[in-house]
């Protein structure tokens, strides 16, 4: 199972890029699933069911949107298995530029919106300078000169990165994605750890907990189904 | 100036997905190709497939080849690499630059001499009525300004051996000059248009239809004379246009 982690700032263009990427996918032979997280709501899942394709929805309320991609890693990536798919989607709510909810044996991809000007990559943190993919969107808005400056802008921060360039509307740069994805490493959960480091504060990431494994952590978490319970002293 | 260069088009599919009427169009330097059609036809779609170095792997299927070869994939994305400069036909900046910083920085990006952005000022500067100045924010540029400079990028910064064109005629700025300026010495220019004048420019014009390249016309000798014929009422246009644009009066120049 190959496990692609989709982040970026909300509008910048993930759900309609993955759309394209998915029936790319799909054409390619592959078997991919969707599990779309948001913060409070999203009717996202509508989009990805039309596709024909495996999806679940996950709400993470009140607790850390990261957070609960990352508690959830592990029965998303069973879910998928049940469902005999071959990549797993794992769409984040792509608020927080505080981390990035990218684990090692996954492929981290950043969307990140055009329009918003060359100094925003420099502002995005680890969301960014963490992936191994970055998309542009929206670069049919600006100018050739412009998405240059842009990209250029992206590898100053990100030096290793693979820069594609994407279009929701048009599906350019949907078919590259899919190959990139399709020569990605397999998901490990079992010694699977993040990336960057979670800031400090009160969850058992918060205090540093970089395990994926549901046994490590603790407080209160919320399920993929929504149950919550407290798991502790 | 890089060497020059032979760019080859090998035809897929249109939007009902069978194969395009046209299979294979190849452009030698000094060549100006037309592409013309009706909007959503996917004129823009056939200028996106040249610029990315499309292998089969865009929704079109077509093939686009450099000197007969398929090219390296760094060239696809690497800027400092790229065969192709753009004038594309959304032309807003929104980055939060100076002119003067944006021009430094996408030189830097190209491989290029920074301080080769005095010359695109200048350049611009011929090519729009309101001159630019090095401190002004891009943001506030109008849309002749801001097609002029990317005009002028595209002459000194961004040199390529190939310049792809979308629909220069809105621009606002003098679109002959701007044509004339672009086509350089040995480059290849592909243009989208429906504008007579620059149409009849072209040595030959790919027609689309429904998403495929359905025919390609030779620019004939009639036509070129028509083509001429159009030129000169078109610069008679202009001339009007600027009387206009002074505050002054039309009579008696008819």
């Amino acid at each position: 199972m190959k496990l692609v982690v989709v982040a970026g700032t909300p509008g910048s263009g993930k759900t309609s890029v993955l759309l394209h990427t998915i029936q790319a996918l799909k054409r390619r032979g592959n078997k991919p699933a969707v599990v779309k997280v948001d913060c409070l709501w999203t009717d996202d899942d509508k989009r990805f069911a039309r596709l024909e394709v495996p999806i679940r929805v996950g709400l993470a309320r009140d607790m850390c949107p990261d957070h609960f991609t990352i508690y959830n890693t592990e029965p998303m990536l069973q879910w998928a298995e049940e469902e005999g798919a071959n990549v797993l989607l794992n769409e984040t709510a792509g608020l927080c530029l505080r981390c990035a909810p990218y684990p090692d044996s996954c492929l981290a991809v950043c969307v990140i919106d055009v329009t918003t000007g060359p100094n925003t990559p420099l502002k995005v943190g680890p969301l960014l300078t963490t992936a191994d993919i970055v998309v542009m969107t929206k670069g049919d808005i600006v100018s050739q000169a412009e998405r240059e400056v842009f990209r250029e802008r992206v590898l100053e921060v990100n030096p290793e990165c693979m820069v594609v360039e994407a279009n929701g509307l048009s599906g350019k740069g949907a078919i590259e994605l899919a190959e990139l994805i399709e020569e990605g490493i397999e998901a490990d959960v079992e010694d699977m750890t993040l990336r960057y480091n979670p800031p400090l504060a009160i969850c058992t990431l918060c205090s540093g907990e970089k395990r994926v494994e549901r046994k490590y952590h603790m407080g209160v978490l919320r399920h993929l189904d929504g149950f919550m319970e407290y798991k502790g002293e | 100036m890089s060497n020059p260069i032979k760019l080859t088009i090998i035809g897929g599919i249109n939007k009902d997905g069978t194969k395009e009427a046209i299979d294979r169009v190849e452009v030698s330097p000094g060549d100006i190709l037309g592409i013309v059609g009706p909007t959503g036809s996917g004129k823009s779609t056939l200028i996106d497939d040249i610029e990315q170095l499309a292998q089969g792997d865009t929704p079109t299927g077509r093939r686009i080849l450099i000197n007969d070869e398929e090219p390296d994939t760094k060239m696809r994305v690497d800027p400092r690499l790229k065969l192709i400069a753009q004038l594309s036909q959304n032309m807003h900046f929104l980055a939060d630059m100076t002119v003067s910083e944006f021009l430094q920085m996408h030189a830097r990006s190209r491989g290029k001499d920074p301080e080769l952005m005095h010359k695109v000022i200048e350049l611009a500067n011929t090519l729009t009525g309101e001159p630019i100045h090095e401190d002004d924010p891009l943001t506030v540029l109008s849309g002749g300004q801001s097609r002029s400079l990317m005009t002028a990028d595209i002459a000194v910064i961004s040199d390529s051996p190939i310049v792809l064109i979308d629909e220069i005629e809105n621009a606002g700025i003098k679109k002959q000059e701007a044509l004339e300026l672009l086509a350089g010495e040995g480059k290849i220019v592909v243009v989208v248009t429906h504008d007579p004048v620059l149409a009849l420019m072209a040595s030959r014009r790919i027609v689309i239809k429904n998403g495929g390249m359905n025919d390609i016309i030779t620019t004939s000798t009639e036509e070129k004379n028509v083509g001429d014929r159009v030129s000169e009422v078109d610069n008679w246009m202009m001339d009007l246009r600027e009387i206009i644009r002074r505050g002054e009066v039309v009579e008696g120049v008819v």
